[in-house]
């Protein structure tokens, strides 16, 4: 397959793009204890963008992995998940702010560390969103990629802290054409200590658009539905 | 199932500033003074509330589920969760509760969300999302559906299991059971009583609920 675009997206660093329809997206973590928290939303409007608990309801999850569908609130399909090689991506526990970053990793400052200054996700969006018209209205509930928070019995999480090895691997399909909102930054229950900076590879490659036997059109009968209704974008 | 708390408030009805009835499918939004408490009572079971919140001095900060949950560690709201706003901060306390659990997870309904869960041809039955913008759009506020996030369902029982499954188990509320909250800031409450006959969030039988605000807290 030939790749359309690559690039790193360093540790702490924001990233976004406008990806048309039909591409797979693979992001490639370059170490251990990764996350990239994101968001996504309808290109040519972005008042119909991603919606965790219509997704998380539609696909009866509390967690993402292949074969899943990543929907907006007017039922539309974002990205089917297509390859993953952990199991679990985490769609509960939002994004860190610079509050949290100072109170588990200390401060450091652009003008004491320059580009290794210690950033967040929540400015990381702010800022993202900002070169596409968007703001603080449109930061909704995001989805931690590479991470994992289970939730007991009695509902508490918990933040699985081994979770994502070197070289872990998760391949979206874009049904859609999408803006593609990501701060590579860390989770916001990671224990304190050291801030976490992990690089992670992104690849962009064309892909079909998905067939009748489709692993992820054929996941759920809602599958199949958002995906119907996302072609009528397309009329 | 987890253990249920249930805690009762030592407010009368009587001594409420306002009360107000809110018919199935219907909504409502209301300026809630900081320090007033706030009820919301589900009049006859198992009806679902579909509920957010904005700062009354800031529409930009609203309700956050996603930072309510993780800090307080839990994905149930119950008597102690403190409801966070977009910037971490309280919004509302929940200072009673006689349900037990309510649902920070499944959100609202839409016709557009009917359509992915049950049939393309659900599209033209009525639902929260639009309820929704209905009150905001006579409210004269300057909120759109841009503003319209991940909203709590008060008295609705959307279990996560430990291996990452979402069920939608019977409700645990009954007639009569309500939750109680004091705003922490000045706040706009939105809520729109659920007309879901889709699945049991409301028993299939969507029911009124009442609010009522009290001027002093508990």
């Amino acid at each position: 397959m030939s790749t359309l675009f690559e690039e790193i997206i360093p540790g702490g660093a924001m990233w976004s793009m406008v990806i048309p329809r039909h591409r797979l997206v693979r992001l490639t973590a370059l170490g251990a204890h990764a996350n990239v928290s994101a968001l996504a939303f309808n290109a040519r409007q972005p008042l119909d963008r991603l919606n965790i608990p219509d997704t998380l309801k539609a696909l009866h999850t509390a967690k993402l992995t292949r074969g899943h569908i990543l929907m907006t609130d007017m039922g539309h399909a974002l990205a089917s998940i297509v390859d993953d090689t952990l199991g679990w991506h985490d769609p509960l526990a939002g994004h860190i702010t610079r509050e949290q970053v100072e109170e588990k990793f200390g401060t450091h400052t652009y003008q004491e560390y320059r580009n290794d200054w210690y950033r967040n996700a929540r400015d990381n969006f702010l800022v993202e969103l900002g070169k596409h018209g968007l703001g603080i209205r449109d930061v909704v509930a995001n989805v931690n990629f590479f991470s994992k928070v289970v939730v007991d019995d009695e509902g508490r999480m918990h933040f699985v802290p081994d979770h994502s090895p070197a070289g872990a691997a998760i391949t979206l399909r874009t049904e859609m054409d999408i803006l593609l909102v990501l701060s590579n930054t860390p989770h916001p229950l990671t224990p304190p200590g050291e801030y976490p900076r992990v690089d992670v590879r992104i690849t962009i490659e064309p892909a079909e658009p998905p067939a009748d036997d489709d692993f992820c059109r054929n996941f759920r009968p809602e599958c199949a539905r958002t995906l119907a209704l996302t072609e009528r974008l397309y009329i | 199932m987890s253990t249920l708390n249930y805690v009762e408030s030592p407010l009368q009805p009587e001594s409420a500033i306002l009360r107000h009835v809110i018919p199935a499918g219907d909504g409502w939004l209301h300026r809630i003074e900081r320090g007033q408490t706030f009820r919301i009572l589900d009049l006859e079971g198992n009806q679902a509330a579909d509920t957010l919140f904005y700062n009354a001095d800031d529409l930009s900060e609203r309700y956050s589920a996603q930072d309510t949950i993780r800090e307080q560690g839990a994905i149930y709201l119950t008597t102690g969760t403190v409801l966070m706003s977009n910037l971490r901060r309280p919004m509302v306390t929940i200072t009673a509760d006689t349900c037990g659990r309510h649902d920070t997870l499944g959100g609202a309904c839409a016709a557009e969300s009917n359509m992915v869960r049950y049939a393309l041809d659900k599209r033209f039955m009525h639902a929260c999302r639009d309820t929704f913008l209905l009150q905001i759009a006579k409210s004269g506020l300057p909120l759109g559906k841009r503003d319209l996030a991940h909203n709590i369902n008060f008295f609705m029982n959307v279990p996560v299991t430990p291996e990452g499954g979402l069920k939608f188990d019977d409700g645990v509320s009954e007639p009569g059971k309500y939750v109680e909250m004091r705003a922490e800031m000045n706040v706009w409450v939105l809520i729109s009583n659920c007309p879901q006959l889709n699945n049991p969030c409301n028993a299939y039988n969507p029911t009124p609920i009442e609010v009522m605000v009290w001027d002093t807290t508990a």
